[in-house]
């Protein structure tokens, strides 16, 4: 530690972290209420991952500084999350064909 | 020791080829301390995704139902159910633990001991009330609700195993957060940042870049919570 000192003076103002604050309890709220009026089916699930992402990107960009960060750690710190969604898919089509031979042996092979 | 100007190296994409295409080190401007939380951070974000993976895979092949988690973590106030009550208060007490975090990292880089100390208390206290509360809604599943990680009343068995997996191990990092917290606002009250006490287990000096280093977990902790709030509890 100790060096470039200068550089590390970049405080913001009050302002901007109570009104992420405000808008993580608002979007918390909604995504409370999506359960709450108990949407189903894609609605419930594009509401759900719409309120989710806006609340993780706020809490990156903002609280965690990472819209003042450098490209050279913000690409290095949300690239790697391709590799996440691409074993995501691998899962789902998995699990898909797990749930299929499990009924198919459940009921056929018994 | 600084050997470049900042503000002077180019930003954006033309920023990042020239950061890494540079000598000694690629992350300009960022403390190796900073740098190192987020690489750990980056790879405790592969531990949690994997958890959350093989839930969804459970959940999306087992051929029984999957216990509903709006009714399962549902509260009776007055009478009434409430759906996901306790949940809901968790989330918004850790949002809120958050937001004074980023204002004690604020506080700390302006050298404002005092508010920094006490902002970094009141994340500490928050933390501790969400533990409290997940070891009210574990203990209310375990001995009232019955359920075990090999069977529950609900439904489909994996649940239980899935939901101390999950919940233990996000919990297990809050409890650590906090005290750290504890640990650092003491720092702070103290002075040690202004003073350059050395630290007890590393005997380094420190600064108020602790603080923001201790935030980023912190923050992560946060932001973990909101994935397991949308895919375990609301999905």
């Amino acid at each position: 530690m100790g060096t470039d000192k200068k550089q590390e003076v970049h405080t913001h103002k009050l302002g901007i972290y109570l009104w992420i604050w405000g808008l993580l309890f608002v979007f918390s709220f909604f995504s409370y209420m999506v359960d709450y009026m108990n949407y189903q089916g894609l609605l419930r699930w594009s509401l759900i991952v719409f309120f989710m992402l806006a609340k993780a990107g706020f809490i990156m960009a903002i609280f965690m500084h990472l819209y003042w960060e450098r490209w050279a750690i913000v690409n290095v710190l949300l690239w790697p999350m391709t590799a996440i969604g691409v074993f995501i898919g691998i899962m789902v089509a998995e699990s898909y064909y797990t749930f299929f031979t499990r009924m198919f042996y459940f009921v056929v092979g018994s | 020791m600084s050997q470049f100007d900042i503000e002077k190296l180019p930003k954006g994409p033309k920023g990042f080829m020239h950061d890494w295409g540079s000598d000694q080190r690629a992350f300009k401007g960022v403390p190796w301390g900073k740098a190192m939380m987020w690489i750990f951070l980056l790879s405790d974000t592969f531990i949690f995704s994997c958890f959350l993976i093989a839930l969804m895979t459970a959940r999306a092949s087992t051929t029984v139902a999957w216990p509903y988690p709006s009714e399962v973590f549902g509260l009776t106030v007055f009478g009434t159910s409430v759906p996901l009550l306790l949940i809901a208060i968790m989330t918004f007490v850790l949002i809120t633990s958050s937001g004074t975090m980023a204002i004690a990292v604020k506080y700390g880089y302006e050298k404002n001991r005092k508010l920094c100390g006490w902002f970094l208390l009141s994340t500490a206290i928050g933390g501790l009330t969400f533990v409290g509360m997940q070891a009210f809604e574990w203990s209310k599943l375990i001995f009232h609700d019955g359920v075990r990680p090999w069977g529950n009343p609900f439904g489909a068995e994996q649940f239980g195993a899935f939901f101390f997996m999950i919940t233990g191990f996000h919990g297990t990092h809050v409890s650590i957060g906090v005290i750290f917290l504890f640990i650092f606002s003491r720092k702070v009250f103290r002075g040690d940042f202004d003073t350059g006490r050395r630290g007890y287990f590393t005997s380094m000096k420190s600064d108020y870049e602790a603080i923001e280093i201790l935030g980023l977990y912190w923050h992560f902790v946060d932001l973990v919570w909101v994935f397991i709030f949308a895919f375990f509890y609301l999905w």
